[in-house]
Order: C-alpha cells, then sequence, then structure tokens
C-alpha cells in the first residue's frame, strides 16, 4: 500500500516526472539559444518559473466565462498527463507489470491534455482563446488517427499484445522495433504526431504567440497558468518515454544501461527541439492535410510492411 | 515580460527588441517576451503617454496579475521628454501607475535596459 503511493507520487510517478520534465524543458529552450547563437536561459529557469506562478502570481478569472470549468480544465489536464506517465513507467522500468490492454488506456489518457486545454479555452470566453480553441480540435482531429493507427501497428508488430509489458518483451527478444523498415516509417509518423500533441513549431497555431497571442491559455495566470505549465513539462517527458518504450527497445537502468537510457530521451528531446527551431508555423488546413492524407498513408504503408513482415 | 509601446518614435522599441537578439540575450536571466499580459512580470513601458495611451495603459494595468513590475524606458516614459508640454500629453508613466525601475536614456543603450531589469531582478 504504501509502497503504491510512493510509486504513485514520488518515484517513478508525479514528482519525477515533474521534475525530469522541467528538467527536459530547459534543454528545450537551451538548445533553441543555441541554435539561435545565444547563452540560454540558467538550469533551474523551469522551476522559478513554475514556482513564481504557483505561489506568487494572482490569479484572474474571467468575468464572461464559465468559472469553474475554467479553473478544473488545468486540473484534469495534470490528472491526465500524470496517470499515463505512471502507466507507461511504470512497465518501463519493471516496477509493475501493468495489466492487459493499458497500451490503449494511455492512449486514451495522452489526449486528455489537449481536449481539457480546448474546453478550458472554450470557457475563458475571449475570442482569441476561442480561435485557439478550434485550432486545437482540429489539430486533435488530425493526429489522433495517425497516433490510433501508429498504435495499432506497434500492437500488430507485438504480435498482437496489447500490454505495454510484452511490447518491451518483445523487442528484448527481438530487438527494438525501430530497426525495422517499418519502424522507421513509424518513428518518422510519431515524431510528427509528438510534435503537434505537444504543440511545437510547426504545429503550434493553437498557442500561436505572434498571431492569436497564446491562444488557448490567453487567460490563464498564476496557479491555474502554473498547472498547466506543469502539465506541459510532464508532457514534453512522457510522449518521449513512450516512443522509447514503443519503439526504442524500452528502459534499462542496471549499470552502463543507464546512461544509455538517459541518452535515448535527450536525442528524441534533441530531435524535436530541431524539429521546432527550424521548421515554420504551418496553416491549420495545411497541417490537416498533412495528417490524414501523409501521415496515415506512412503508416499505413508501415502496417503493410508489417504484415509482410518487413 | 510584456512590451507596451505608447507613442514612441520607435527608437526605444528597437533597443527593447536589441535585447532580445543573440548579441544582449536576455534570456540568460530567464526572460522571455510573452504574447499576453496575464503571462507577464514585468510591463515594459516606452513612448511619451498621450491621452488615448493613458486609458489603454490603465486598461492594461488592470489586467494584468499583480504582482507586477513596471519599467518605464527612455526619457519619454521616465520624464515626458521633448514631449512634457505637448497638448496631448498625459503624464509621465508614473504619474498614471506606480513605476518600479526607471532607465532614462534617448534611447537607453541595451547595456542599460539590461543592468535596469537585472537591478529588478535582485528586488
Amino acid at each position: 500500500m504504501y509502497k503504491d503511493l510512493l510509486y504513485y507520487l514520488i518515484f517513478p510517478g508525479f514528482i519525477f516526472i515533474s521534475v525530469a520534465g522541467a528538467f527536459l524543458s530547459w534543454f528545450d529552450r537551451k538548445i533553441t539559444a543555441w541554435v539561435q547563437f545565444r547563452k540560454g536561459p540558467p538550469v533551474l529557469q523551469p522551476f522559478y518559473d513554475f514556482f513564481k506562478l504557483l505561489l506568487v502570481k494572482e490569479t484572474i478569472l474571467p468575468a464572461g466565462g464559465s468559472r469553474l470549468t475554467f479553473l478544473m480544465a488545468p486540473v484534469f489536464a495534470l490528472a491526465g498527463a500524470s496517470v499515463s506517465g505512471i502507466l507507461i513507467m511504470l512497465p518501463a522500468l519493471g516496477l509493475k507489470s501493468g495489466f492487459s490492454g493499458d497500451i490503449i488506456v494511455i492512449f486514451y489518457m495522452l489526449a486528455i491534455p489537449s481536449v481539457t486545454y480546448m474546453i478550458g479555452a472554450l470557457a475563458a470566453g475571449n475570442p482569441m482563446a476561442s480561435v485557439g480553441a478550434s485550432r486545437e480540435m482540429k489539430l486533435i482531429i488530425s493526429y489522433e488517427l495517425t497516433f490510433l493507427l501508429i498504435v495499432a501497428a506497434i500492437i500488430l508488430k507485438a504480435d498482437m499484445s496489447i500490454k505495454v509489458q510484452d511490447i518491451i518483451l518483445a523487442q528484448v527478444e527481438k530487438g527494438p522495433f525501430i530497426g525495422s523498415l517499418s519502424g522507421i516509417l513509424l518513428f518518422v509518423a510519431f515524431v510528427f504526431c509528438m510534435q503537434a500533441k505537444l504543440g511545437l513549431v510547426p504545429f503550434d497555431m493553437a498557442e500561436a504567440e505572434t498571431e492569436i497571442t497564446h491562444g488557448s491559455f490567453i487567460e490563464y495566470s498564476g496557479t491555474a497558468y502554473a498547472f498547466i505549465r506543469l502539465t506541459k513539462y510532464m508532457m514534453l517527458f512522457i510522449l518521449p518515454a513512450f516512443l522509447c518504450i514503443i519503439l526504442l527497445g524500452g528502459f534499462r537502468t542496471d549499470g552502463i544501461h543507464l546512461l544509455w537510457t538517459v541518452m535515448k530521451m535527450i536525442g528524441v528531446v534533441l530531435l524535436i527541439t530541431l524539429i521546432r527551431n527550424t521548421n515554420p508555423r504551418v496553416r491549420i488546413d495545411q497541417a490537416m492535410r498533412f495528417f490524414f492524407i501523409w501521415m496515415n498513408l506512412l503508416v499505413i504503408a508501415a502496417i503493410v510492411l508489417i504484415y509482410f513482415g518487413l | 515580460m510584456f512590451h507596451f509601446g505608447g507613442a514612441s518614435c520607435n527608437n526605444c522599441d528597437i533597443e527593447i527588441l536589441a535585447c532580445l537578439t543573440p548579441r544582449f540575450d536576455v534570456e540568460r536571466f530567464g526572460m522571455q517576451l510573452v504574447g499576453t499580459i496575464r503571462h507577464a512580470d514585468v510591463l515594459l513601458v516606452n513612448g511619451s503617454i498621450n491621452q488615448k495611451d493613458k486609458v489603454r495603459l490603465l486598461e492594461l494595468y488592470e489586467q494584468a496579475p499583480k504582482p507586477i513590475l513596471v519599467v518605464a524606458i527612455g526619457a519619454c516614459g521616465c520624464t515626458g521628454g521633448i514631449f512634457a508640454e505637448g497638448n496631448t500629453f498625459a503624464g509621465p508613466v508614473d504619474k498614471i501607475i506606480p513605476v518600479d525601475a526607471y532607465i532614462p536614456g534617448c534611447p537607453p543603450k541595451p547595456e542599460a535596459i539590461i543592468a535596469g531589469i537585472v537591478k529588478l531582478l535582485h528586488k
């Protein structure tokens, strides 16, 4: 009982994921600064930002919106992110075996933060937030199908097992899934889905600072915004971790393999940071076409390849 | 950090932007330009404030989540500069909202802006 609580709240649950995610968010900002020949922020900057928002700043409620929905949306986002994080990290580190079908639960939990951002934005009663919410909705519609197809392809590749632990074990036996042609196609599609889920350039049209001034988050301040920031930090850890588990062969924490695990995570975050720094923001219709036609075709091609055993 | 430009001659605006560029880079101190006042901790005000700007500046200050630091940049923001005796001039920034730091100059060099902002960091 106490051990479960420890797992869920401290390691590898809530606090571990938040701290690791905050570190990755610093890494992201630092790499962005280096790409632009700048110096970049100090290591503790994400922590300063979070605690400043949580403890010091005033939370302003919108006069024209639904206050309860506005305030509850970040809480649900945080809950969705932490539950999916725990479900991913427990089998990944071999602490608990998970249950049959947990990859499907993870898939739904990962969708919760985006949906709650949208609901919170619609409750804010701000025209810019509505524009952001409508774009977020279109983006969810476009990338979730691709994401579901990727999960289906992984399940097919792991001999129809719908348990995260079995997927990891299948990779331990046969080598990581990315070592095959279909694995590479799935990796490419997953990286773009991740970019859209994290709201990074080229798919950040829901919170475009320069045109709709942070869109969905425009009315958030203080503690509510701190929760959103924390969710963003956690998602920046959870999605690369999920990618490592389903395609890159999972985590190992014994001896020198720990270093290799950390390298995998940092490599994936480096990749998405470089993509976000070298691309322009696309329009929402371009993003929808990109996911609906090209990414879905890519994943379906991967599924056909898996069927032929490649 | 949120940037409010009053009726400025754009010179201070350009010096503020220079602070964000690779040569000066205020992100070293963890500062980023944000798009909405709700996320801001520092409100930069430059340019002379005329009657129409005054209404907007007050509205912006009321929308800001407290505590917020206000920085008046440039001679116009601090004292009114050459516009101080103009018809439409509505007073320097500190007559309208409380100001935490003044960065004088016409325009202030980016080094001066960074020096002023770093003083606020220790506040």
